[in-house]
């Protein structure tokens, strides 16, 4: 069968553990008692060969190994999942492969061996420089080992990324500012900036936690993003700032409407075929053991598949592309969807959106303004809460 | 036919609890009237809501048969009567079909309110009445001082009071044989032309309506064509009958006697309490004084809190109608709650009724805007409206003046709690008419605003009196008020369903109370929000809702949408309970809220 190639195929692969679990986490992650290496990466090698056929002839932009904490993976299961990837797909020249790492010294210990597995690009879970906000955070490490780890991750890798966690409670202008400055002065191409939100089934949600007031969140929003640009990483998307060109490449396939494989449990994954006219929605078992059991018995570990509706792949492409400051491009909508932008929002909605400032729609596109990209929940709503009701 | 002197019609007049349906109960099972397994506590009333808050909404009649000491076997006509000042037209009408009352007054307790209006409707009715005193089972029980409490509110002898328990049944003899010799007989004539009032009417699914008569003259038969002199309508009698309090048919009713009859009757509407029914071919010259056709006082809007619920709103309403034609409907839009129906009622207790039979028997669920009464507005042209939606209020600049209904109000406390009662009284602007004591409760007589009425007085009466105050009123006459109509704007525009009239001292502060009430209520938007209480153009108090500043979640999760999806699908299904106001959604429940919200 001809599934002929679309964009650049993304390929997520999910490791599901962790040394401890943090409070505020609500992502598919578990604490192992012990883990069998060798069963674990002859499973996902196992995924990844099912999809290969299904998939042939596509070209791989990026690999992204996230988790759970993937920087405990075996340095050999992630080589061996690099070269099946090579072997099933054309790697794209400037293939981006990153893995997400935590910065204790255990796991630090092992970038080496992850680079010379394949990882292009780390993506460090740092959260804070505060050693109290770690605490609070419940982290394994230290400020001083996140910044030993920042160094050592500049040295292994050619590309490498961090991740901030703010807006905590009681968390002062200052005390960002500060960390801020820490942040841009550790940084590569890459930071990921993200405010504390309490996620529902995580501790933080049943202690009740509190997080910064909604105008203390607005004002280190604004704060941030007036930063990280002076200093030459803007905002490429509400949380993502990057250098021009250090943009995650496969975080962006997410944004842009673009396909990805999801590999491991929980992952989730879109796949377009266009002979079909179809983009199709995946989702992996999230149990670790019962994906492990399921991939073993029959080859993969999907859960559910089903072909989008065209209004709901719409809505989706809107609701990821609007993330990017760059907003969404018309062409690349019409490519996507068949349809024309405006055809695809209430127009009353979208006209409101655009008089109160939060939206601009001209001929590149429509994307948000700052002042919509802080209440893009609010933007979606308006645009998309009753429109796109034509079928497709 | 009975012979007339062995007949003897009578009336139950009680406060809630005191006693009536037990009494009446027993009274039933002494004469036999249900085997003892028929016997279910308080069978008169029938609708759960009657049964629960031990009301009478429709009156109704049982005819006993009690061989008395003399030997002679009387039939004992009793009329359950509604018991509420809202009914007090068909209450009237019930009195009008007996010539004699037992006053049944808890011997712990004594008179209240309620007993008052009641019993005073009897006096003008002139019925004999026999004050019996229930509940002397109880420790509490005081009879003597209860007594002379009846002789001093009420004025009238109670040297003849029956002490009771209808609970154990001592006394109900007593009772039975005081009913035949202290009350008349009814007069009437079997051979005049038929002339028969019209007590009650309601609406069987079986038998279509049934129509509860007291015969004055003449006899009703089945078969004969009646004519309703006030209603213009004729209809052929299907079934004449009595209640024991079962149905059972019976070849005819006679003067004095008392009993229903079916005639294919579609609707209650052709049925009104205190017309006079006669016969068709032979019609009485005359009907019997006293007829009024209901009118509606108290009004107000029903909205179903789900707009698909509207055509089953409509529906029910209609079904009620059917059975209650003292209600009036007809269909409202409101812009911030949507296609509802305004609705008059016969007072506040009817409302309650006709909302909570809504919401039990049709399974809707409600939204009432605040109470309104009917106002007459005469404007500078000349010209004179009635009005009983603040909605349809002409602009300010147009009237010359506005009339409002009061009433007198009695209220019945114990007098460590008439202090509180009086200041709530002088709030309303009232007027104090009487202040009477007796032993440690007192009477306070008061003329009152009715607008002032319908907004949670009787709740206020009740929680500053530890549920001890009792409350009953009558209409009285309209006069001049200086009366004005706050408009509630959010963003901008009216938001019919909240503006309201009131005395324009209580204008500002109202208008304030309701802005900072929806400033609660409405959550933050992308756009800030003013809201205004006005009088005609000018703005009497006003609260801003700031705008949302931050409404987005911006975490990435690996290429799971589900978050978002689940919350876009969420705030579609919200959008069909939005409300525009210009550029900003207005969640209908916000409404809700601020319109079931206790006034504070």
């Amino acid at each position: 069968m001809d599934r002929s190639p679309g964009s650049p195929l993304a390929i997520y692969i999910h490791w599901p553990f962790c040394l401890s679990k943090c409070p505020y986490c609500d992502f598919n992650s578990h604490v192992a008692e012990s883990m069998d290496h060798a069963r674990w990466r002859a499973a996902l090698l196992a995924e990844l060969d099912h999809f290969a056929a299904e998939l042939e002839g596509r070209t791989v932009g990026s690999v992204f190994f996230g988790g759970g904490t993937p920087s405990l993976m075996e340095p050999e299961t992630v080589a061996a999942l690099i070269a099946a990837a090579g072997r099933s797909w054309r790697l794209a020249e400037d293939v981006e492969i990153t893995l997400e790492a935590n910065p204790t010294s255990v796991e630090a210990g092992r970038f080496g061996e992850l680079a010379a597995a394949g990882v292009t690009r780390l993506s460090l879970g740092v959260q804070s420089f505060d050693d109290r906000a770690l605490a609070f955070l419940g982290r394994g490490h230290s400020a001083g080992e996140a910044r030993a780890a920042i160094d050592l991750a500049r040295s292994h890798f050619p590309r490498f990324s961090f991740d901030l966690i703010y807006a905590l409670a009681g968390q002062t202008e200052t005390a960002w500012r500060k960390e801020l400055v820490s942040a841009l002065e550790l940084a590569g191409d890459h930071l990921s900036l993200y405010q504390l939100t309490i996620e529902p089934g995580t501790p933080f949600f049943r202690q009740d936690m509190a997080v910064a007031a909604e105008d203390t969140a607005a004002d280190l929003y604004a704060i941030t993003r007036e930063t990280t640009e002076k200093a030459g990483l803007p905002a490429y998307e509400v949380s993502n700032h990057a250098r021009p060109g250090g943009e995650s490449r496969h975080n962006l396939a997410y944004w842009r409407g673009g396909d990805y494989l999801g590999l491991g449990p929980g992952a989730h994954g879109r796949l377009t075929f266009k002979e079909e006219g179809a983009t199709h929605a995946l989702h992996q078992i999230s149990t670790p053991a019962r994906w492990l059991d399921a991939v073993e018995r029959r080859g993969h570990g999907t859960a559910k598949r089903r072909a989008l509706e065209a209004e709901t792949r719409r809505e989706e492409i809107l609701m990821m592309g609007l993330l990017l400051t760059a907003g969404l491009g018309r062409k690349r909508f019409r490519d996507l969807t068949g349809r024309g932008l405006e055809d695809c929002l209430d127009r009353a909605g979208l006209r409101r959106m655009v008089e109160g400032g939060f939206v601009e729609v001209d001929e590149r596109g429509i994307r948000a303004t700052r002042e919509g990209m802080l209440r893009l929940n609010g933007v979606l709503a308006a645009l998309l809460a009753s429109a796109t009701g034509r079928p497709g | 036919m009975t012979d007339l002197s062995h007949i003897r019609n009578f009336a139950i007049i009680a406060h809630i609890d005191h006693g009536k349906s037990t009494l009446a109960d027993r009274l039933i099972q002494v004469c036999g009237g249900l085997t003892r397994r028929e016997m279910k506590e308080q069978v008169l009333d029938t609708m759960d809501i009657e049964r629960e808050r031990g009301i009478t909404i429709k009156a109704q009649t049982v005819r006993l048969n009690y061989t008395a000491k003399d030997g002679v076997t009387y039939q004992l006509n009793l009329v359950d009567t509604p018991g509420h000042v809202d009914f007090a037209y068909e209450v009237s009408r019930s009195l009008a079909s007996c010539e004699g009352s037992l006053l049944v007054v808890d011997a712990s307790q004594g008179v209240e309110a309620q007993t008052l209006a009641n019993v005073y409707q009897a006096i003008d009715a002139n019925h004999e009445i026999v004050p019996v005193l229930n509940k002397i089972d109880l420790p509490a029980a005081e009879p003597e001082r209860i007594s002379r409490q009846i002789e001093e509110v009420i004025g009238i002898d109670a040297g003849g009071a029956l002490a009771i328990s209808a609970k154990t049944g001592e006394g109900i003899e007593a009772v039975l044989e005081a009913l035949v010799e202290r009350l008349p007989p009814p007069a009437g004539d079997g051979d005049a032309p038929l002339k028969a009032l019209l007590v009650d009417s309601w609406y069987d699914p079986y038998l279509g309506v049934m129509v509860l008569v007291r015969v004055k003259d003449g006899v009703l038969k089945k078969g004969m064509k009646v004519r309703m002199m006030a209603g213009g309508t004729t209809h052929q009698v299907e079934q004449v009958g009595v209640f024991t309090p079962k149905p059972v048919r019976v070849d005819q009713l006679g003067p004095g006697e008392m009993g229903y009859i079916t005639a294919a009757i579609k609707t209650v509407a052709e049925t009104n309490v205190g017309d006079t029914i006669t016969d068709e071919k032979r019609r009485a010259a005359r009907a019997l004084p006293g007829f009024k056709p209901s009118q509606p006082v108290v009004f107000c809007s029903l909205f179903p809190t789900d707009s698909s619920d509207f055509d089953n709103l409509r529906e029910s309403l209609a079904r009620l109608r059917l059975n209650d034609s003292s209600f009036h409907f007809e269909a409202e839009t409101s812009a911030a709650l949507g296609f509802g129906f305004r609705c008059g009622f016969l007072g506040l207790l009817h409302l309650e009724i006709i909302q909570e039979r809504l919401e039990r028997e049709f399974g809707l669920d409600l939204i009432t805007t605040a109470p309104s009464v009917i106002y007459k507005i005469h404007q500078i042209d000349g010209s004179e409206i009635t009005l009983h939606n603040p909605a349809d209020m002409p602009d300010p600049v147009k009237i010359a003046s506005i009339d409002e209904p009061w009433i007198k109000a009695t209220i019945m406390v114990p007098d460590e709690y008439l202090g509180a009662i009086l200041s709530i009284c002088t709030e309303r602007r009232g007027e104090q008419v009487e202040l009477t004591y007796a032993g440690n409760r007192a009477m306070a007589v008061y003329r009152l605003p009715l607008n002032e009425v319908v907004f949670d007085f009787y709740d206020r009466l009740k929680s500053v009196s530890k549920g001890y105050a009792s409350f009953d009123y009558e209409i009285d006459d309209y006069r001049q008020g200086n009366l004005t109509k706050v408009s509630i704007l959010v963003n901008n525009e009216p938001v019919d369903a909240l503006s309201f009239v009131t005395h324009a001292n209580h204008a500002e502060s109202r208008g304030r109370a309701i802005c900072e009430r929806l400033k609660k209520l409405i959550p933050r938007q992308m756009f800030k929000i003013p809201i205004q209480a006005a009088i005609g153009g000018k703005v009497v108090a006003r609260e801003t809702i700031s705008a949302m500043r931050k409404d987005v979640t911006a975490k990435c999760y690996g290429g799971d949408v589900s978050r978002k999806r689940k919350l876009l699908d969420k705030q579609k299904k919200g959008k069909k309970k939005m409300r525009q106001f210009g550029r900003v959604e207005i969640p209908q429940s916000a409404f809700i809220a601020a319109l079931r919200m206790d006034d504070d």
